[in-house]
């Protein structure tokens, strides 16, 4: 049997970004024995890269604000794809998860009145996002790691040891979620429900730590899946290395499904230069505050873009444009300030038809816009970014920016009140890694107010579902152990080539490589069927490569080693963003179709469910792909809109109920 | 536009390692993590290293080099010359686990040994109140990427290995700091004095305020100036002001 | 692996399989060649003039130490109508010049026989001496401890600021103190340089200038002190209940960031304005009057 380290706990969380120290923190505050595993080191999770802020509708710069307006401003980003369900519960609580952060320490910007401050945002109709000036993500994480700190500190003080009721392990990848056969709900259970095709339930994980590369097994009743998204699947990405869709393909693996894949966005402008950088974000507050977008013509191109349905709400000249940021009342607004997906098509298509910038983007301009001073006033961090990283002074020269890879709207399919995976007893999903919150494009802000709403229900159900077990549950048998421990050894001794002779090993890194290249020219931001298409002949063919992917050295802190096992879950996740992509034949938030070019409102009504094919092997690819009914949207939620905005995304039936 | 630097790079574990000598391709506008990753990926493939965000915002990839404490990805190759030899180590305050990483946990027990955040009796979530010019100093640490550079760079720990146990290190002493001039922390009213712990149990004295912290820090907070001197103030306003000592003795309280 | 603690030793072993049992310990040496960390046998790593700045930084000093120490010893040339070397004002022996209502006040009587200035050059030498910015510079260029970031100091052992003496430093505010009393004079006498050599008020020579600009560095040093800034505001919780106080802190601050320099030419200056007054006083050149 294989050596693994052997631990006990009530709830393993797995990711320590905002969602998973959220939902560790609620179980530890159930009473739970709670786990933490990462990836990085603790308080390094992507969460830190989050600039803009908190979305909640706390009304405090606004007091017109409230929950209602927040949900419906977060179903009109989603194209009204949202989990209705989801999204009402996420607007009713975000103001209570931001206030107790306060109380855990946190330190937002303030307004006069001492309040916490609220910036405006695109698509949020009032001032909605606290923030602590364009380091909102940093003071969210460290002020959960904080939090964390400061209940070990309390077990201290009651048991001796920091780590008697939660323990975070770091640097620790999980491989597998391990399950037993015969899920369904214990008995009058308050998970009920959690599991209606009674499969399979979690029995604990599967890891290794990767400073010294053993293996290790938490037996655990319930696991929260909070580890992020697939940025990493995609060349030009803002997302870090850890966003491999880990969550993503354990939540596959262990038998439950994910649904909205489909949906990537990409964020209109990412840095292009220099290569080290390239995809590294540049805020929306860049064109908020008088930013505009030229090609190498010097043209102002973003005027040939409004697409007929905004043709009324922006400007058709760069005078009327220009007077916007002065008297936003008598003006309309500066095309660059389009919805992102719209700016991110209209600068593909300028790089595509030969009018971009030296590196492949097209160029940013405040430098003409505005005084060198009030630059570096408005946009700090900005300047410092492209000063300290591009050799750019933004205040004299345009910066160069192109689309990047942001933000999967898809992920685990969860019930929505209870953050539980549907198909898997046990298994919790929160924050990125879970779908169906933002629909088919997500709001700036509503990401970090996400993983606390969500992050808290997962941690609280998962104890409420372990609390239910009582003693009764389930076990990891040793042969789990020693089939996941293969896997995880399987780069080390890569067969020789069947009959092929002198084929040497496939180096991880290449085949990485060659995926990002595949994601991004083939199902990126724009997308065909023939090239999705040829996206899955040649995962199919990267499966096969990934499969021979060899690695040299020793287990103890072997990057190549970690990055082949990364591959399965890339290669999972890529194929069903491409199969969905494939299958939706309409463009909606982020999923565009050169060939559907429309949205449908027909679509709406559909999610598109991606679950392991039964018989999985290499060629003919390992997932299939379901349509689901989308449930219809609650009638007083419904009521919240007009009738002539519900004509353009419910069809003649859901209206006619 | 592309040319070949010579790298030499620290490879090894806990128990021995030496400078390896590489020779490997530079492109324009590359950082120095690039070109590790560019060995990675080509030369090394095993070549330990830690990295995250890549954008100076999570605190990773802390080495030394050229002998200086940084971020890889915050050091640029176009300040070196083409011919410079550029040599990449671990940091060398902490004990090296492989290659470029190193055991940090230092920096985690540090933490723990600060006490937390002690909210105010009797202030529901929702109800504080702070004014911005009271959170600003406290808002200027809490920019703290934890990158440990500063703990990595302090001679009080680097290159006196017996005062890890009684020095928290400029990053925790600076936490300290932080909590001490947060607005509405309750400490003082739990009996807890922040100003006096620092000196006495987190080794706020060993600070001899050669600023090497405040050098290094890639977020440019000024550590010394702005957190390590002003608390030593308040704890020479708690421990070597003799008005105040006077006055404790004279009302001296039991217990 | 886990926060603050290490895994135990695995007992399985195989080809790939993590480290290998460790090795007899190395001789135990100090601070960056401790056992477990990396193993660079060099003390540094840096290529830069790393030993410039301590060498300026100590150059610098030992050169104000020798000059000011003999001027302190000299105990003559140090008035010239109307102007007084910083060096010996306030004059509280009895063996000073006549001032001509300047501050020879003669408090202590006539049984101090040494140079005057010793009396009183204890206060600034005791304020920069515990200065925040000046300890920097000493104990890097004069203790090299450290000599430079990430270079090896020589020293076995530190306790820092610890232990007597240096926990003395703590004293600082005291100095700052007394520090306020010294300017507050050598503005008096910069004051009576309007004067001219008979008392007459009216004058004013390059002397004049001499004072007040280093009177001026004087003030702007002690003023941007760190522990001016803590007193003045930095002490407070709550800066929105004292805005006049909190505005003070903003201003101390700005001036504080320039602390450095500031010490670097208020040390200048005083030297100058002593050098001025010898000058004149030895009879080596006359003052250029204005009017």
């Amino acid at each position: 049997m294989t050596e693994a380290e052997r631990h006990t706990y009530d709830v393993v969380v797995v990711g320590a970004g905002g969602a998973g120290l959220r939902a560790a923190i609620e179980a530890r505050a159930q009473g739970m024995r709670t786990a933490v595993i990462c990836k990085s080191l603790f308080g390094k999770a992507h969460t830190v890269m989050a600039e803009g802020g908190i979305a909640a509708s706390m009304g405090n710069v606004n007091a017109g604000d409230n929950w209602k307006v927040h949900f419906r401003d977060t179903m009109r980003g989603g194209k009204f794809l949202n989990n209705w369900r989801m999204a009402e519960l996420h607007a009713q609580e975000a103001p209570d998860r931001v206030w107790e952060l306060e109380t855990w320490g946190a330190l937002f910007d303030r307004t006069k009145e001492g309040r916490i401050s609220q910036r405006n945002f695109g698509g949020h109709e009032y001032p909605r996002l606290a923030h602590v000036g364009d380091r909102t993500g940093l003071e969210l994480i460290r002020t959960l790691q904080q939090k964390i700190v400061s209940l070990q500190q309390e077990d201290e003080r009651e048991f001796g040891d920091f780590e008697a009721r939660l323990k975070v392990f770091q640097e620790c990848t999980v491989t597998r979620v391990l399950t037993e056969p015969g899920g369904g709900s214990p008995e009058g259970g308050p998970a009920a429900g959690a599991s209606p095709g009674g499969g399979a339930r979690v029995s604990g994980v599967f890891g290794y730590a990767r400073e010294s590369g053993r293996f290790f097994v938490v037996e655990a009743p319930a696991v929260v899946l909070a580890t992020g998204g697939i940025g990493k699947s995609f060349k030009v990405t803002s997302n870090s290395w850890e966003y491999t869709g880990d969550g993503h393909a354990l939540a596959l693996l262990a038998g439950a499904s994910l649904i909205n894949m489909e949906f990537v966005q990409f964020h209109p402008t990412g840095m292009v230069w220099p290569p080290s950088v390239k995809g590294i974000l540049v805020t929306e507050s860049v064109r908020g505050d008088g930013g505009v977008l030229r090609n190498s013509e010097n043209k102002r191109f973003m005027f040939d873009y409004v697409p007929d349905v905004f043709k009324n709400q922006y400007a058709q000249s760069e005078e009327e444009a220009d007077g916007w940021y002065t008297d936003p009342e008598k003006h309309r607004r500066p095309p660059e300030l389009l919805p992102r997906d719209e700016v991110a098509r209209a600068i593909n298509s300028e790089v595509k038809a030969g009018r971009g910038s030296p590196h492949g983007g097209v160029f940013l301009d405040v430098s003409t816009r505005m005084p060198a001073e009030e630059i570096k006033r408005r946009l700090p961090s900005m300047h410092h970014q492209f000063k300290e990283l591009a050799d750019v002074d933004i205040t004299a020269e345009p910066m160069e920016v192109g689309p990047t890879c942001h933000y999967v709207m898809g992920g685990v399919d969860v019930e929505p009140d209870t953050a539980a995976a549907r198909g898997v007893t046990g298994l919790y999903a929160a924050g990125e890694v879970a779908g169906g919150m933002h629909g088919s494009n997500r709001l700036g802000g509503n990401s970090l107010s996400d993983l606390l709403v969500f992050g808290r229900r997962a941690g609280l159900h998962a104890a409420t579902y372990v609390t239910s077990l009582a003693d009764a549950r389930p076990s990891i048998l040793p042969q789990q152990v020693d089939a996941a421990a293969a896997e995880a050894l399987s780069p080390f001794h890569v067969p020789e080539a069947d009959g092929a002779a002198g084929t040497l090993p496939e180096n991880p890194y290449s085949v990485h490589q060659r995926l990002q290249q595949t994601m991004n020219d083939l199902v990126g931001i724009i997308r065909r069927a023939e090239e999705m298409g040829e996206a899955l002949e040649r995962l199919a063919k990267l499966r096969q490569e990934a499969v021979r992917a060899g690695v040299e050295g020793h287990r103890q802190f072997n990057p190549g080693w970690h990055l082949a096992l990364d591959l399965r879950n890339m290669l999972l996740v890529s194929e069903c963003v491409a199969r969905a992509a494939l299958e939706r034949s309409e463009s909606r938030g982020g999923h565009t179709r050169d060939d559907y070019p429309e949205m449908d409102r027909r679509w709406r009504r559909v999610n598109l469910v991606c679950d392991l094919a039964g018989t999985a092997d290499a060629a003919s690819g390992q997932i299939s792909l379901t349509r689901r009914e989308n449930p219809p949207i609650r009638p007083d939620l419904l009521a919240l809109f007009e009738q002539g905005e519900l004509l353009k995304y419910l069809t003649d039936e859901e209206l006619a109920q | 536009m592309s040319y070949t630097a010579h790298f030499r790079v620290w490879r090894g574990d806990d128990k021995s390692g030496e400078l390896r000598d590489f020779d490997v391709e530079v492109n324009e506008g590359e950082v120095v993590l690039d070109i590790i990753h560019r060995l990675q990926a080509t030369q090394a493939s095993d070549l330990a290293v830690r990295w995250n965000c890549k954008a100076g915002k999570c605190g990773s990839c802390s080495a030394e080099v050229n002998g200086r404490p940084r971020l890889m990805c915050m050091t640029r190759m176009s300040v070196f010359d083409e011919s410079e030899t550029i040599t990449v180590a671990p940091m060398r305050a902490f004990p090296v686990v492989r290659d470029l990483v190193t055991d940090v946990s230092f920096n985690y027990t540090k933490a723990r040994e600060i006490p937390s955040f002690a909210p105010p009796a009797g202030v529901a979530p929702g109800e504080y109140r702070m004014m911005q010019e009271d959170v600003g100093r406290s808002q200027e640490f809490r920019k703290c990427i934890e990158c440990f550079l500063c703990q990595n760079t302090c001679h009080v720990v680097r290159d006196h290995e017996e005062n890890k146990p009684v020095f928290a290190g400029p990053r925790f002493l600076m936490r300290i700091a932080e909590l001490d001039m947060h607005p509405l922390d309750a400490a003082e009213e739990r009996g807890l004095d922040r100003k006096r712990s620092a000196q006495e149990e987190h080794g706020l004295g060993y600070c001899n305020i050669t600023k090497c912290c405040t050098e290094v820090c890639p977020e440019h907070i000024k550590i010394t100036d702005n957190a390590l001197i002003p608390l030593k103030e308040r704890a020479a306003d708690r421990k070597y002001d003799p008005l105040v000592w006077l006055g404790n003795k004279i009302r001296r309280r039991e217990g | 692996m886990a926060t603050g603690t290490q895994i135990q030793p695995d007992p399985d072993s195989s080809a790939d399989d993590v480290e290998p049992q460790r090795a007899s310990p190395a001789p135990t040496r100090g601070g960056i060649h401790t056992q477990g960390r990396a193993a660079i046998p060099d003390k540094h790593l840096r290529t830069d003039r790393w030993w410039l700045a301590p060498l300026v930084t100590a150059l610098g000093l030992l050169a104000f130490i020798v000059y000011s120490t003999w001027r302190a010893f000299a105990n003559g040339d140090y008035y010239a109508a109307p102007y007084v070397s910083p060096f010996y004002s306030p004059c509280l022996a009895a063996n000073c010049v006549d001032m001509q209502g300047g501050a020879d006040w003669q408090l202590l009587g006539d049984w101090w026989k040494l140079s005057p200035a010793l009396i009183i050059l204890i206060f600034p030498l005791g304020f920069r001496l515990t200065c925040y910015y000046y300890r920097k510079a000493y104990y890097r260029s004069f203790w090299a401890s450290p000599p430079a970031c990430a270079v090896a100091e020589p020293h076995g052992g530190y306790t820092g600021e610890t232990r007597f003496p240096l926990i003395l430093q703590n004293i600082h505010r005291y100095f700052f103190y007394f520090a306020i009393v010294v300017a507050g004079i050598l503005t008096f006498d910069a004051v009576l340089a309007f004067r001219d050599a008979d008392g007459e008020w009216g004058h004013m020579g390059l002397g004049t200038l001499v004072l007040w600009a280093n009177i001026a560095l004087i003030w702007a040093y002690t003023v941007s002190c760190h522990s001016c800034r803590h007193i003045v505001g930095g002490r407070l919780k709550h800066f929105s209940k004292h805005p006049v106080r909190y505005r003070l802190w903003g201003w101390v601050g700005r001036l504080n960031e320039r602390h450095m320099l500031l010490a670097w030419s208020s040390l200048v200056s005083v030297a100058v304005a002593d050098l001025y007054v010898y000058l004149l006083a030895s009879g080596a050149f006359d003052d250029p009057r204005f009017f």
